[in-house]
């Protein structure tokens, strides 16, 4: 069923009656040509552009809970394309492309809106840095703007622009960056993927893998053995718990980073806005409540909650930026998992073992990535070669040396 | 998430900074220190489950810990001095 103006008044005058499922809640079949583990937006993105781009269709994803259960639902909902390094940014804005006409494709609509996201700076140094960042966005085919504190003052009046510890410089803004809705990409993409029939299977824990000699021919689930062409892993979050059933080591750690929610507000903060000064960035959602989050929690956990002295630090940097949101109230937080690689890039690659993929290491990152992600994803199990924008993302960039490390500081996962 | 250290007691996570696997120096003199480097550099085991890792306790003795933790409650489960046997 296709979503339209003349569908909406249809259905208002037969008491919405007629609106049918979203997706097709599938049982497993016996094989299937590709399989994707997680069900999350980048398993479901991957599973949708196989079917659309590449017309392989006998695709199943097996979701362990139900479909945008973990990282999909748990992310601030950020979009944005503000990298510096080639390895990165080109994927990266390829993904924002994706998003500006998302809707269109998935005839659903995932509240994309590009309310702008501004990076604040705070001293002259690192003026010069956010410049040379917003050069190489250009350089892409992205967009990028420097502005100066009084640009700044006219978006954002309630900002602390002259402390004494923190001045307001000024910012680099990406107008086309802002935020979607994050449970509506999973169901838009899972409609999608449905629709050129691929299979969405929910409780559907993976538990093993089938083995001929060196290759991977199907894997053991919580609803029995399922056999596949190749197989391909987009479980960011728990990518080692996964890789450990097929002997495999990887250059990631699972952290935590907390997301906070306040209680509605009247409109205050026009898009996504980023303290440069400390790990602070802050938007407001359609309802009112202010989205804020700052940095990862900084040991190996999968507990998918945080601990209070990140708490005490976000909120610190979001009274030194803004202090008037000093009153408002929190009204929840979470923790999402994260697959922080070694490097603070994601990996999209070959696994060392015939007939398997994989899609990790999306550290923090992962939201925005989500339709470039499933796009190049596809493109690697589809053809067995690496998308354009992809080539970087190696898992075997660590052994190389070719790292992409964006804030240059080593193997320290807590560090990016 | 309190960390039991051995000369201060029981003290909150803010007094102390992650540092991750203790992963030994691997002998560079070995006929495959290129991979073994690579290795403990960057490949993890990174358990659901009880993981051995390194704090540094900065806001008290400045001792480096080994501390034995669960992944998945944060739970304590153990902690030493980095520098005592293992």
């Amino acid at each position: 069923m296709r979503y339209s103006l003349f569908a909406l008044a249809r259905e208002a005058f037969r008491s919405h009656r007629g609106w049918q499922p979203v997706w097709r809640d599938a049982a497993p079949r016996p094989h299937y040509d590709v399989i994707i583990v997680g069900g999350g937006g980048h398993g479901l993105a991957t599973a949708y552009y196989l079917a659309e781009r590449f017309g392989i269709r006998n695709v199943a994803v097996l979701e362990k809970g139900w479909i945008g259960s973990g990282n999909a639902g748990r992310n601030t909902t950020i979009i944005r394309s503000n990298y510096l390094l080639p390895g990165n940014q080109p994927f990266y804005e390829l993904s924002m492309q994706l998003w500006e006409s998302l809707e269109q494709q998935l005839n659903y609509n995932t509240m994309v809106s590009q309310r702008g996201v501004l990076n604040l700076f705070h001293s002259d140094a690192q003026r010069d840095a956010f410049a040379r960042r917003g050069n190489a966005m250009l350089l892409s085919g992205a967009d990028a703007e420097l502005l100066d504190a009084d640009d700044v003052r006219r978006m954002l009046p309630l900002l602390d622009f002259d402390n004494a510890r923190f001045p307001i410089k000024g910012g680099l803004l990406q107008r086309r960056g802002g935020t979607a809705r994050h449970d509506a990409v999973v169901w838009g993409y899972a409609r999608g993927a449905s629709e050129l029939g691929v299979d969405i299977v929910q409780n559907c824990e993976v538990t093993g893998f089938v083995r001929d000699g060196d290759r991977v021919v199907g894997v053991e689930t919580s609803r029995g053995r399922i056999g596949c062409g190749s197989v391909g892993l987009a479980v960011a979050g728990s990518s080692s718990r996964v890789a450990k059933m097929l002997g495999l080591r990887l250059p990631i750690e699972s952290h935590l980073i907390q997301a906070f929610v306040s209680e509605g507000i009247k409109p205050l903060i026009p898009g996504v806005v980023t303290f440069g000064a400390g790990h602070f960035y802050i938007s407001q959602s359609d309802k009112g409540g202010l989205v804020f989050g700052g940095d990862i929690d900084g040991y190996n956990s999968y507990a998918q909650r945080g601990n209070l002295p990140v708490i005490e630090d976000v909120c610190e940097g979001g009274m030194a930026l803004m202090p008037s949101i000093g009153r408002v109230r929190i009204l929840r937080n979470w923790a999402g998992l994260l697959d922080m690689s070694m490097d603070g890039s994601p990996i999209i690659d070959r696994a060392p073992i015939e007939g398997v993929y994989l899609n990790a290491g999306w550290c923090y990152g992962g939201f925005k990535a989500t339709p470039a992600s499933g796009l190049c994803f596809a493109h690697l199990i589809a053809n067995g070669s690496s998308h354009p924008v992809a080539t970087e993302l190696r898992l075997d960039r660590f052994a190389a040396g070719h790292l992409i490390d964006e804030k240059g500081r080593g193997a320290q996962p807590n560090l990016h | 998430m309190r960390i039991n250290c051995p000369y201060c007691g029981e003290r909150d996570l803010g007094e102390f900074v992650y540092f991750g696997d203790p992963v030994p120096r691997p002998d560079p003199s070995a006929a495959d220190a290129a991979q073994r480097f690579h290795d403990s550099v960057y490949l993890r085991d990174n358990p659901a489950g009880p993981h051995q890792e390194l704090w540094y306790h900065a806001y008290g003795c400045r001792g480096w810990l080994r501390v034995t933790r669960d992944t998945r409650t944060h739970a304590m489960l153990g902690s030493a001095f980095a520098s005592d046997p293992a």
